[in-house]
Order: C-alpha cells, then structure tokens, then sequence
C-alpha cells in the first residue's frame, strides 16, 4: 500500500517536471531559450522517484537530459530557467545552459553534454566519499547509449575495484537520438545482467512506476551505504517528444505512432494517481491545487529568467582560470 | 602529501618496484595505499575519477609514464578538466594535476615520445608546466598540485637524470613565471624543456664566439610569460625559439607569431625557430640523429640571426650517440 505522503510527493514531483517542460516547449519558439535543450517528459517516474530517494547531502550527476534528475535532487528552479535564457543569474551563470545544470546547495553537482562524460565523475565524487569516510552516495543518471561508452566500463570497473558508494541509474528509453537499440546493442541485450558480469550487483524495473521506483532505489541507497558497494539500476521508460527541442517527432518515421501510443498508455502520472486513491479518482481539488501552484511557481520562475540580466561582456574572460587574464588576452 | 592530506596519487605503476622511474617510491610505504596506488589501464575514466573527487575537496595527482598513452583521456580532459569552472560559472573548479612523461631518443618512436604541449596549451582551462632543472620541477610541481586549476605537468624523460640543488621544504615556484637562464645582448633564446639544456651547451660554445644571448627557460607554457619574452625582445632585436615539438603549430610558432604581431618594431630581423621536423617522431637511431635538434643547430641558428658564420663544435666533444641523454643510459625504455 502506497504511503500517502511518499505518493504526494512523487506526484508533486513529477507533475512539476512535466509541467516546467511543457512551459519550454511552449516558449521554445519565442527564440529566448536559445540552447540545445532535451526534454524528458514521459520519463519523470525515474527523477521523481530517486531524487526523492536520494538524501539532500547526496551527491548526483547527469546527462544532457538533466532537466527531471536536477529538480528531482531540488534543484532551483528559477535559476534553471534563467540558465536556460543564458541569464546571468543561471546556476551556471549562463556558461551552461539547459546541458550543465548545477546546483551544490542540493549536491546537484553537474550535468554535462557528451555521453556517459559525468560516469567518471560520479565515480569519483564516491572516491572522495570514502576517503572522507562519510555515508554519503555519488547517484550517477545515464542513458542506455552511455552503456555503450567506453568510459562506463572503464568506471563500473573502477568502482567495483575499491568498492565505492555508487548508485548508477540507467535510463533506457530505447533510442540514442533516432538510432534505436537495436541496431546498437545485439539482439537480447540485457543491459542489468551485462553489467552485473562486471561484479557489481544490478537490477532493471519499470522506471514509469515512480512508487516502485522509489520503493527499489530506497532498498539499495540502504545496501550501498551499509555494505560500501556500488549497485546498477535500469529503468525501462520512454520520451514523447523529439531528442533534442519542444517537439514531437513521430512523423520522421524513426519510431512508430504504435509504440509512442502504447508508452503513452504507460504515463507514470496517472498510474501514481490511481495508485494513490485505491483505483478512485484524485480529488479533483487535490491534483487542482497542486497544478495551480506548481504554474505559478513557473510563471514565477519566467518571470526571473526574463527578467533578469544578461552576463556582461567582461563575462566571457571570467572563470577561465584562476589567473585568466595572462592566458586569455594575449 | 604532507603538507595536505587530501592529495593523494595514482597512477598505472605508482607503485610498483621501478615507480614512475624511480619519482613515486616509496610514496605507498609512506602515506599508504588509500592515497597512493596503482589502477586500472583505464585513463579516460580514471582521469574523470581524479576530476569528481576534486569537486569534493580532493587534489589529486595523475602520473602517467608516456603521454601518448594520456591521449585516451582527452574527453575528461578537454571537455571536463578544462571546462568545469566555465560551464559551471565558477561554481566549482578542478584542482588535479596530471604528470606526463614525454622525451626522445632511444627509439621510442612514432607513439612513445610526442611532445604535444601545443595542444594541450590550446585549451582555455587547463594550465601546462615544463620544468627544466629539478628545483624547478619540484617548485612548480608543489604549486601545480596546489593550484586551484588542472594542471599538466609535463616531464621529459632526459630531465630526469639532471642533477642540481634542490632547496629543502614547501619552496614553490610560480606558474607562468619564466626563467632567465642567462643575461645578454645579442639575441633572445626562448627555450623549455630538455631544449633549454641543449641551449646551455649551445651558449658555452657562443660566449666563446663572443655571442651573448639572452635565454629565457618558458617553465610554463599556459599561462606563459609574454612580459619576460616582449622585453627581452625589445632589449636584443633577435629572436629564436627552441621547442621539443614539431614546428606546425607550435608553441615556438606562437611565440613568432606573438612577438612579430606585438613588437614587430623592435624586431632587427626575421624571428626564427628551431624545433624537429614535421614527421613523427622516428625509431631508428640513425633517423633520430637527422631529427632531433641538438646545441649545434641552435649555434647555427643564432648565426642565422647575426649574420654570421659560427662554429658548431659542440657535440664533436660528446661521447655518447644521439639517441641518448648520455653513455649511461642503455635502455630498455
């Protein structure tokens, strides 16, 4: 049985990741928002459900898709939005954009754009964990084509070795940009069982069932921080709209109307309320109130971004380098 | 280690018997295997491994004992390493250090002696140090490891067997400070690396020539010190840059191109540079005599400079073949 705490919270989170996404892709052709930005709706089940499960203190990195793992750790929302305006007040100062989110206050600690780049890094934020010897996590989000880096297995390897505290979570929503697994990975491909060859326990789901989510991920930060080993996790979901933009992209051809029909059918958001109220309709008043909050927190949210101002010229010469002005204006 | 017992260093082989010729010994003993060890022959992730655990207040230091083998690890390095501090606003930066051994000689060859400094010098981000003598390398080491960015550290591998006093206790050198080797008047000699021993030979034999050049060891190439090579320009008039690497863009091609844009006036001829030619680097020792540039050709080039006709007679005295760094070395690598 759902605990109705847990379930409102999920819901919250993943109305409000949805709800943010749809807000950008509604904006998006207004020429404001002018950075490659991927959007995840569809798969909020996975942010929601770690990030409630992650502790504040620890540590998350991710991908080119970060928008729902960045607000599922809490991170803050109108300095995402302004980064995404190449604000200065963007959490990376309108260096990044919607590609390097960054929040530390929540341990949000980068996401970055070339495929399975921040593994490593997670692997080695769990390094400084144990030589801190604290009981924090490094949790590492990638996608099913970061499984094919080189580097993931350079990294599972590395973290099996010295027994770090990491929670890998794999993301598997079938499709690298428009190249589907199976002209990627062989045919029967079980990405979980592939990884626990490497000697670290794993495990797949269905990453549209956020509670379960939730439910599994808790069970294993546990293991991790009990016994100091890492754990793989492989979340099967699905993206409704284009790789990269506001769009939906069925009309390419690279996927079928059937297939998106049936994830659709799969939507995390009304599963959880179903489960949430035994089978019965949510209040109307509930999921209402929680929807007119979250779009005043965005409008809230645009608001700052647009009205905040753009970095400086001088800007571009900042935070190069600790002595950026003898290299970078010779 | 020390000083700060958040540095820790790895490496494949930091600490087995010979560690990293003979510059990690001992380290495991001393500090033990939780901040000294060996990995896995994993550089790319083992480089962003050394980049996550310096967000959170680890320094790290990489050894690797050719470059060429680093070259695996560019996407840490360049897209991570070098951009954190930018791509986050200055939020967080990357304070590791990566040593590279580079060198020459003893047929290593197309892929076990590239002096790439140039292309690491490319990346805004990253800061890259050539010491020269060992008080330098212990100097610029301590404030590599120390400063808040990423740092490569090249070594060359002929440096190693220099000998020269080193002074006791945390004494640093600067980063982006060059050294002014000697002071003279009728050339400017900017050298790095094992080059500037090279010019040391050279200019014996040019003093005696009644040559006297201005030499500047760089130590530093980013950030480098345009303000000690611009008025040792203005003071000789001539210029020659001696780099390890080929000369297509090149650090020595920069430094020409620099001072030819900046202080064009002060210029009483055409900048010059020597470096080995545009090939890889060959194995046969008989091809390595034709390409590595020794203390005889920077004796030439400066009597390009001149004008002059000057002796070369610097290496008839050596005894030792070309593809070492002296009779003592016999290999194997």
């Amino acid at each position: 049985m759902l605990n109705g705490e847990v379930g409102r919270a999920l819901l919250h989170s993943m109305l409000r990741i949805r709800r943010v996404e749809e807000a950008i892709a509604e904006r998006y052709s207004e020429g404001k928002m002018r950075c490659p930005t991927h959007l995840c709706i569809g798969q909020e089940g996975v942010s929601a459900g770690v990030g409630l499960a992650l502790r504040r203190n620890d540590f998350a990195v991710s991908t080119h898709r970060a928008h729902g793992h960045y607000l599922g750790k809490g991170g803050d929302l109108p300095r995402m939005i302004a980064e995404i305006y190449g604000k200065r007040t963007g959490c990376s100062a309108g260096k990044g954009g919607s590609m390097h989110l960054i929040d530390r206050s929540v341990g949000f600690m980068g996401s970055t754009a070339i495929v399975a780049n921040t593994v490593p890094i997670g692997v080695g934020l769990a390094l400084s964990i144990q030589l801190h010897d604290t009981d924090q996590v490094s949790c590492i989000y990638l996608g099913d084509a970061g499984v094919e880096a080189g580097v993931f297995f350079e990294s599972v390897n590395f973290a099996a070795l010295r027994s770090l505290p990491v929670l890998f979570v794999c993301e598997n929503n079938l499709y690298s940009v428009y190249s589907p697994l199976g002209v990627r990975q062989p045919k029967g491909r079980d990405i979980a069982r592939m990884v626990a060859g490497l000697g670290i326990e794993a495990h797949a789901a269905d990453g549209n069932d956020a509670p379960s989510v939730h439910t599994l991920t808790g069970q294993v930060l546990d293991t991790i921080r009990e016994e100091q080993r890492p754990i793989f996790l492989e979340f099967a979901t699905y993206r409704w709209r284009e790789h990269c933009g506001p769009n939906f992209d069925n009309d390419l051809g690279y996927r079928t109307d059937a297939e998106y029909l049936e994830w659709k059918g799969r939507d995390p958001i009304p599963r959880l309320t179903t489960a949430l109220f035994d089978g019965r309709a949510a209040p109307s008043n509930l999921l209402e109130d929680m929807d007119a909050n979250i779009r005043a927190e965005i409008d809230d949210a645009f608001a700052f971004a647009e009205n905040s101002m753009f970095p400086s010229p001088e800007e571009l010469f900042e935070h190069i380098s600790s002595s950026e002005s003898m290299s970078a204006k010779n | 280690m020390e000083l700060d017992s958040n540095v820790i260093c790895y490496g494949l082989g930091t600490d087995d018997p010979k560690g990293i010729f003979g510059t990690t010994v001992g380290l495991r003993e001393r500090f033990g295997p939780a901040r000294v060890f060996d990995m896995p022959t994993s550089e790319n992730a083992m480089t962003g491994v050394a980049i996550g655990a310096s967000l959170n207040g680890i320094r790290p230091v990489m050894t690797h004992q050719r470059l060429d083998f680093f070259l695996l690890a560019m996407d840490q390095l360049v897209n991570n390493a070098a951009k954190w501090r930018y791509m986050f606003g200055g939020q967080a930066s990357v304070p590791i250090t990566i040593r590279l051994i580079l060198g020459r000689g003893w047929g290593q060859g197309p892929t076990h002696a590239q002096n790439l400094q140039a292309w690491l010098a490319h990346i805004p981000g990253l800061k890259v140090v050539m010491p020269t003598t060992p008080a330098d390398a212990k100097g610029l080491l301590l404030s590599a490891i120390f400063d808040p960015d990423p740092v490569v550290f090249l070594e060359h591998r002929w440096l190693h067997s220099l000998r020269g006093e080193v002074p006791p206790g945390d004494e640093r050198v600067p980063l982006g400070v060059a050294r002014r080797v000697r002071e003279g008047c009728d050339a400017t000699i900017v050298s790095l690396s094992y080059m500037t021993v090279e010019v040391l030979h050279a200019i014996e034999s040019l003093e005696k020539q009644h040559v006297s050049c201005d030499v500047l060891d760089l130590r530093s190439v980013r950030p480098l010190d345009w303000d000690a090579v611009y008025a040792s320009v203005t003071k000789t008039g001539r210029l020659l840059v001696v780099d390890t690497a080929n000369p297509t863009c090149s650090v020595a091609s920069e430094i020409v191109a620099s001072v030819a844009r900046n202080r064009f006036s002060a210029l009483r001829c055409a900048p010059r540079q020597l470096a080995p030619p545009d090939t890889p680097s060959p194995t046969s020792p008989a091809l390595a005599q034709v390409y590595y540039p020794t203390s005889d050709d920077i004796i030439l080039e400066v009597g390009r400079l001149l004008g002059r006709e000057l002796v070369a007679d610097t290496t008839a005295l050596r005894t030792h073949q070309p593809d070492v760094p002296g009779d003592w070395f016999t290999g194997p690598f």
